[in-house]
């Protein structure tokens, strides 16, 4: 099936199969490997992104419901290379270990601080809840988004 | 993981994805969301041959004051049943389950329709909006027809609703100011719960349902006609299960379900009744 996707901005025309998931479709399709498969079953966030600004779970979305819109990668942050102000946050905070959840923290982060701009420590933490660091190094992930939330982005 | 293959329509309007469905019978299902199908088909367990997209029916997002009720269409978000103010005010049990459904990457993609439709009884919104005495109404080829929740769930993922139906409206009863609590008992803030229990008490009346607790969720009406003839919170708590049947799995033993249904009755009533 034909779809037509605004994927960090520049637009795509491609030929899916209707089976196709979104993240299959970014990653494999359009080359964006930044968005990272986890669990593979909506459970782990690795796979977050924004369609039409919102963070979902790549895996669960098929590339034909993403048709008509707009997605978001964590290549699609950084703006004549300078990073966003979240990414800068979880480098300044050391908001990552391993770095495999990072791309789908900083993609929930993100839609959380667009949803509630000033978060309590207890709402960051909450509004994580869809995404797991298998380092468990959950308190410098909180810190960052804090601290990005503070600098008023 | 990817699904077995399978056909894509996308409907413009209800009428069109009921004439899909019944065109392509019972090998045809509706995608609103997609998170509770699209994993199921991922695992290979459901392989639907013909997917109907109703997902861009936009018409069928909304939330009404419809006077004695709260009129919500079926492809109505879950973050945006968490978050309306009219919900909130008159119906503040269902955005608070609302908001515990998944996490937020879900609650932006799954619908309270699609919820109900899947019948899931380890979902939080097919026992919530049962405790809470809704309606739900659906169409189909042969014109609208209105199913009480109290009806509606027939089996494990097994609902009223016939193939060539769909779910298009929950209407639910305003609560009045009544006491409510939802009791969410999980290992994991995302993960479906081991056993919830949605309850009301107030005006006069009470409903409890509990989430998890067998084949499908279960109005805990002992407790309720316990409560209505002056048994105490805690008296009335230890006939949570009397009407369920929990199995066994790998969270939980049935036994310890029903040891957690008291437990959590009774903590959802004492909140309630404050």
């Amino acid at each position: 099936m034909k779809i037509s996707v605004t994927v960090n901005g520049k637009t795509h025309e491609s030929d899916v199969e209707p089976r196709t998931l979104l993240v299959q479709y970014v990653r494999e399709d359009l080359g964006l490997t930044g968005t990272n498969i986890g669990c593979d079953t909506s459970s782990c966030g690795a796979c977050s992104l924004h369609l039409d600004g919102e963070a979902v779970k790549s895996c669960t979305v098929l590339a034909v419901q993403a048709d008509g819109s707009q997605v978001t990668t964590i290549e699609g942050l950084a703006t004549n290379g300078k990073m966003h102000p979240m990414q800068d946050a979880f480098m300044q905070n050391h908001g990552l270990q391993c770095g495999f959840c990072t791309p789908g923290m900083v993609m929930a982060a993100i839609s959380l601080l667009n949803e509630n701009p000033d978060p309590t420590e207890d709402e960051v933490r909450i509004g994580l809840e869809g995404n797991l660091c298998r380092c468990t190094g959950y308190h410098n992930i909180v810190q960052s988004i804090l601290a990005c939330a503070k600098g008023g982005k | 993981m990817i699904p077995s293959l399978f056909d894509y329509k996308r409907a413009s309007s209800a009428a069109e994805a009921i004439s899909l469905v019944t065109e392509y019978g019972e090998d045809a299902k509706f995608l609103a969301g997609g998170h509770s199908l699209l994993p199921l088909m991922k695992l290979r367990l459901a392989a639907p041959s013909v997917l109907v997209d109703i997902g861009r029916l936009k018409d069928l997002s909304y939330i009404t004051d419809a006077g004695s009720y709260i009129a919500i269409g079926a492809l109505t978000r879950h973050m945006d049943v968490e978050t309306s103010p009219i919900v909130k005010q008159h119906v503040p049990l269902l955005a608070c389950a609302a908001g515990h459904v998944g996490d937020p990457q879900v609650r932006h993609r799954g619908t309270i329709g699609g919820s109900i439709a899947h019948a899931d009884s380890a979902s939080d919104l097919p026992a919530t909006t049962l405790a809470l005495g809704a309606t739900y109404v659906v169409q189909g080829a042969s014109g609208t027809r209105e199913i009480a929740a109290t009806d509606f769930y027939k089996g494990f993922l097994e609902s009223a609703l016939q193939p060539d139906e769909m779910l298009t409206e929950i209407r639910v009863p305003k609560m009045n100011g009544a006491g409510w609590s939802f009791q969410k008992f999980n290992r994991r803030a995302q993960d479906w719960a081991i056993v919830g229990v949605a309850a009301w008490r107030g005006n006069g009346g009470s409903g409890v349902a509990l989430v998890n607790m067998g084949s499908t969720p279960v109005l805990a009406t002992d407790v309720a006609t316990a409560l209505a003839s002056g048994a105490s919170v805690a008296d009335a708590a230890e006939l949570a299960a009397a009407q369920a049947d929990p199995q066994s799995d790998l969270n939980a033993s049935a036994e310890y379900r029903v040891h957690l249904a008291k437990v959590l009755v009774r903590r959802a009533l004492e909140e309630a009744s404050k």
